[in-house]
């Protein structure tokens, strides 16, 4: 058993690299890419099921570690381990692997190999991302996570490719460059990349102030666009619109939000405290504005685009309050964002892969020709808009409750109108495209609804939805240890936070 | 007194001059009919024997040979291999990529071995004469190389231009060596190295290095004394842009290194300045106007004279570790860019057919191997981890932050980002996918002939190498430093052990 715990994570890392490295080897024939890529990201999933089995509840802290030195010079080791925080995350990659592979289908008719293997080699690069508990290795996986990506916005963009990927490079690449200048810094400062030497020390005040300001800055930045928090949101809408369905429903959002938790407040508890009152407002402001953009949105794409800057930012709302509850009920909505986000994705793929349109107005009266796929959709719908029990009513819930009680009652209010407004162009967007009468487009075209394959992967994540709606005990403990791990939250000197969300010290 | 033959200090260039004597025989005794392919081989093999001789030096002790002109050191072997190694991918890929009718192959492969003859000389000489001399023997090759093609307009052209810029850049350094002798008395590095804190004439001092400086800098093509990069490349042949973008520079480099550590290193305070604003300049310089080039040998020009600057930035080091990072960037950069003009040379034709950056459109689906080593590289030189162009950065920037350069570690990484924007481009339009058939039919699939396998294997094994395990390489480059400067005696502070107790 110690032998699977200690190598665990190093396979969830390698495995999507092997089956990378077997795609290319194999010829491109009869879906061959397909089937190793789907069984790999399968064999991937079960492995990180292990994880939650065997990730000791009682003990806390960072589990399945790793620790090699890599490179003597400066001191980079291969080090890696997951806690509370990490742990559902890395099941969540996993599980949308599986998914991203299905969508990719029948949508991906040419060039299979190299989707394939681009897609498994961003894969590894997700995993790495959450698992790297040295600064290096986790900046080599940020980086790494950018390039697939890139290349296959490039080659499958639906207008113009080439395009949105240089744009989504560049957004993402060079707020980067701050944030390698920080991490060097702070190498320079104490010669280790470690994170929890790194946290250690500044906790203990080894650090002069003025910088130390500094650096925490340009690691907010680079997260912050990558989130995307309002005002550097430019990227998201043209790399939704271009990027493989595939390749959008596993980047979005989770990378930046992990490393905010994580490398931000967990470096920066100090400076990110200083700066959550702007988040806050920043938050807000993304969830209004990107509510009021989805609203105006003719192409579909556009619109779950803005529809993830304005849940993106209620997320990023519930990290910056600095309560106990708001920062848990912010990771439960990561996994519940990511996984319901994932099933939308994939259903507004089978439709563009259909009708070969995401103009919303072509469409209409779908529901009387596609019956189950408007089931799916409508639920998936209820489960994004926050109905009670499904999934995204938890982390709403607890987001905006954390927020009323223990930050300022005036942005709770207007945080919740974002989410009215949520409720309110997504379900006008069912309303376009599922009813009313059929359009030229849907009755000229043969009802060609969900098949088999499909089905047996779409029931069963709206099934997680329900059970992730009704029993979130199931993750919860997990996650509020991982955010009770020091010095996330206890090591908080005068606003200490007990579990019953008391409000913050520094009130705004 | 000196139980280390003489002959054995310089054996690499032993071995490459009697390489470049066969090859040159062997092509003049072959009646013309025989063609003349197989000269490139015997060139290939010596410069592995070359690149093995190198290998052996480690066993010699360190010292001068020749009356105190040449030195082997850790550092000049770390050169050394890295020149020999560079060499052999450029023959290698010659080998396939010159056409078999072409004119005077005898005299081009064996201009290539003699221009790496004097390259090798150029990073073991300690004497400024040497430096001069080796520094002629392998630019003159260059000239001549790069008006390889004469039967087109551009190649004489650059090798006019290359030749009278040149020549004047080493007039620069001759002057330079000149006013140093005057101050110093003496041409021996390590003599002037003593005589330098206690000599009379500082100002001459200050004046002989600016100029010794001027010269070294032309030939790496840094910012302000790039002009001549671009043309040069585009109308050069790709075989040769493969190598004199990387092989001259490596040793100019190890030039420099000696000259303002070795010798200068009491005058940090005026050269480091200098040399912050050039490194500024050439990756602002470069990278802007890389931007803006629809041909892709022209882009790489403009990229190599920003890579110039980011290893520069290496100069703000202190001591040793600027030394190392400077060694290792230098390597990392030889192996993708020799990389990328290797495949630049099978997709683009030796006769620039196609020179633009959207000829390369879809290139990914017409080759799908040249598309992916292409993108690879071209990842390489944007810094992306787990590839040497990353590690090349990164210890560039962490010996500028070690030097507290901060401001001079931004100003790069920001420039790394703008560089970002032209080497994806150049990406992306290879991923995209072609516009119908007619592009693909135009374009024939480009030839990738067993040599030029084996470049690109090379070029692509040790860019990976040194992204994932650079620590042999670097534990070279350290070793290299330490024979320039004694390593630091105050190492980072190891706060971990002053920690309170949680």
């Amino acid at each position: 058993m110690n032998a699977i715990n200690d190598s665990i994570l190093t396979l969830i890392l390698l495995v999507p690299l092997a089956g990378a490295v077997l795609v290319a080897l194999v010829p491109d024939r009869a879906k061959l890419p397909n089937w190793i890529a789907l069984f790999t990201s399968l064999v991937t999933f079960g492995l990180t099921l292990h994880l939650p089995f065997h990730y000791d509840l009682a003990r806390g802290g960072f589990q399945f570690v790793v620790y090699k030195p890599w490179i003597e010079s400066p001191a980079i080791a291969y080090h890696v381990g997951i806690d509370g925080l990490s742990l559902w995350l890395v099941v969540l990659a996993g599980l949308l692997a599986p998914i991203g592979v299905v969508a990719s289908w029948n949508a991906i008719q040419s060039r299979r190999k190299v989707f394939f293997v681009l897609f498994l080699i961003q894969q590894t690069a997700m995993f790495g991302v959450f698992i790297s508990l040295d600064l290096m290795l986790y900046y080599g996986f940020w980086e790494l996570s950018l390039v697939p990506m890139a290349i296959l916005i490039a080659m499958y963009g639906r207008k113009d490719g080439p395009k949105a990927a240089l744009k989504f490079f560049l957004f993402t690449f060079i707020p980067s460059a701050p944030l390698l200048v920080a991490i060097l810094w702070l190498y320079a400062k104490t010669g280790s990349f470690d994170f929890t030497t790194l946290q250690t020390l500044i906790a203990y005040g080894q650090f002069p102030a003025g910088p130390l300001c500094w650096a925490a800055l340009a690691f907010l930045f680079a997260f912050a666009v990558k989130v995307p928090v309002f005002p550097l949101h430019g990227w998201l809408s043209d790399t939704y619109s271009e990027a493989p369905v595939a390749l959008a429903m596993v980047v979005a959002g989770k990378l930046g939000l992990y490393s905010m938790l994580r490398f931000h407040i967990g470096l920066f508890p100090v400076q990110a405290r200083a700066a959550a009152p702007y988040l806050i407002a920043l938050a807000v402001i993304g969830i209004l504005y990107g509510a009021c953009l989805a609203l105006v949105q003719r192409d579909f794409w556009k619109l779950i685009a803005f529809a993830a800057v304005s849940h993106l930012s209620l997320i990023v709302l519930g990290i910056y309050g600095f309560t106990f509850i708001g920062t848990s009920g912010a990771i439960y909505q990561i996994l519940s964002h990511g996984v319901v986000d994932g099933a939308l994705f994939f259903l507004l793929g089978v439709l563009y892969e259909r009708y070969a349109t995401s103009q919303i107005n072509a469409y209409g009266g779908l529901a009387a020709r596609l019956p189950s796929t408007a089931t799916l959709f409508v639920l998936t719908t209820l489960a994004m808009i926050g109905l009670p029990i499904l999934s995204g009513f938890v982390g709403e819930f607890l987001i905006l409750s954390s927020t009323f009680g223990g930050v300022s009652r005036g942005w709770a209010v207007a945080a919740s109108l974002g989410v009215i407004l949520g409720a309110a162009y997504m379900l006008w967007l069912v309303q376009r495209v599922f009813y009313g009468p059929q359009s030229e487009l849907v009755a000229s075209r043969p009802p060609n609804d969900l098949h088999l394959g499909e089905l047996a992967l779409l029931w069963p994540i709206v099934v997680l939805t329900l059970v992730m709606g009704v029993a979130p005990s199931i993750w919860l403990p997990t996650i509020e240890q991982g955010v009770h791990r020091p010095p996330l939250i206890t090591h908080s000197g005068p606003g200490f936070i007990t579990l019953t969300s008391t409000p913050m010290g520094g009130q705004r | 007194m000196n139980p280390v033959p003489d002959i054995f200090r310089i054996l690499p260039e032993v071995i490459l001059t009697l390489t470049g004597v066969a090859v040159m025989l062997i092509d003049a005794s072959l009646p013309s009919a025989v063609p003349r392919r197989n000269l490139g081989w015997v060139a290939a093999i010596g410069t592995t024997f070359a690149l093995w001789a190198s290998l052996w030096q480690l066993s010699l002790p360190q010292g001068t040979g020749f009356f105190g002109t040449v030195e082997t050191s850790a550092f000049t072997i770390f050169f050394h291999v890295l020149i020999c190694g560079i060499v052999l991918v450029a023959l290698l890929l010659s080998l396939d990529a010159l056409p078999e009718n072409s004119h005077h192959q005898g005299e081009y492969y064996a201009l290539v071995v003699f221009g790496a003859v004097g390259m090798c000389l150029l990073t073991g000489a300690v004497e400024l004469l040497v430096v001069f001399i080796a520094l002629e023997i392998s630019s003159i090759a260059s000239y001549v190389l790069a008006g390889y093609r004469k039967q087109t307009a551009r190649g004489p052209e650059a090798a006019i231009k290359y030749f009278l810029l040149g020549s004047f850049a080493t007039a620069f350094l001759l002057y330079g060596v000149a006013l140093i002798f005057g101050a110093t008395g003496t041409t021996q590095i390590y003599e002037i190295a003593r005589a330098v804190p206690t000599a009379l004439n500082q100002p001459l001092l200050l004046a002989g290095m600016a100029l010794m400086l001027v010269g070294i800098l032309f030939k790496v093509s840094a910012a302000p004394f790039h002009v001549w990069t671009p043309d040069v490349y585009e109308g050069a042949p790709s075989p040769v842009v493969a190598l004199m973008s990387t092989a001259p520079k490596a040793a100019a480099f190890a030039v420099m290194l000696r000259v303002v550590y070795e010798i200068f290193p009491t005058l940090r305070a005026t050269w480091a300045p200098l040399l912050w604003v050039v490194a500024v300049l050439s990756m602002t310089v470069g990278n802007l106007a890389a931007l803006r080039q629809q041909n892709v040998k022209r882009m790489l020009a403009y990229s190599s004279i920003a890579h110039a600057g980011y290893l520069l930035a290496a100069f703000a080091g202190l001591g040793s570790s600027g030394i190392a990072a400077a060694s290792f960037y230098t390597a990392a950069y030889a192996a993708m860019n020799v990389g990328i003009f290797a495949v630049i040379t099978v997709v683009g034709g030796y006769n620039e057919e196609l020179p633009m950056i959207d000829d390369y459109r879809g290139l990914l689906y017409r080759s799908p191997v040249l598309g992916s080593v292409l993108i690879f590289f071209l990842v390489s030189l944007v810094g992306i981890p787990f590839t040497g162009g990353f590690f090349g950065k990164f210890y560039s920037f962490s010996a500028a932050v070690g030097g507290s350069a901060i401001w001079l570690a931004i100003i790069g990484l920001l420039n790394s980002g703008l560089a970002a924007a032209y080497y994806l481009r150049l990406a992306l339009v290879s991923a995209q996918r072609p516009d119908g058939d007619a592009a693909q039919s135009t374009t024939p699939e480009p030839r990738v002939g067993i040599a030029v396998s084996a470049a690109l294997l090379l070029a692509v094994a040790a860019t990976l190498a040194l992204g994932i395990v650079p620590n042999a390489v670097l534990r070279a480059a350290e070793a290299g430093a330490h024979t320039l400067q004694p390593p630091p005696q105050n190492e980072p502070r190891n706060v971990i052990d002053h920690l309170p107790n949680p």
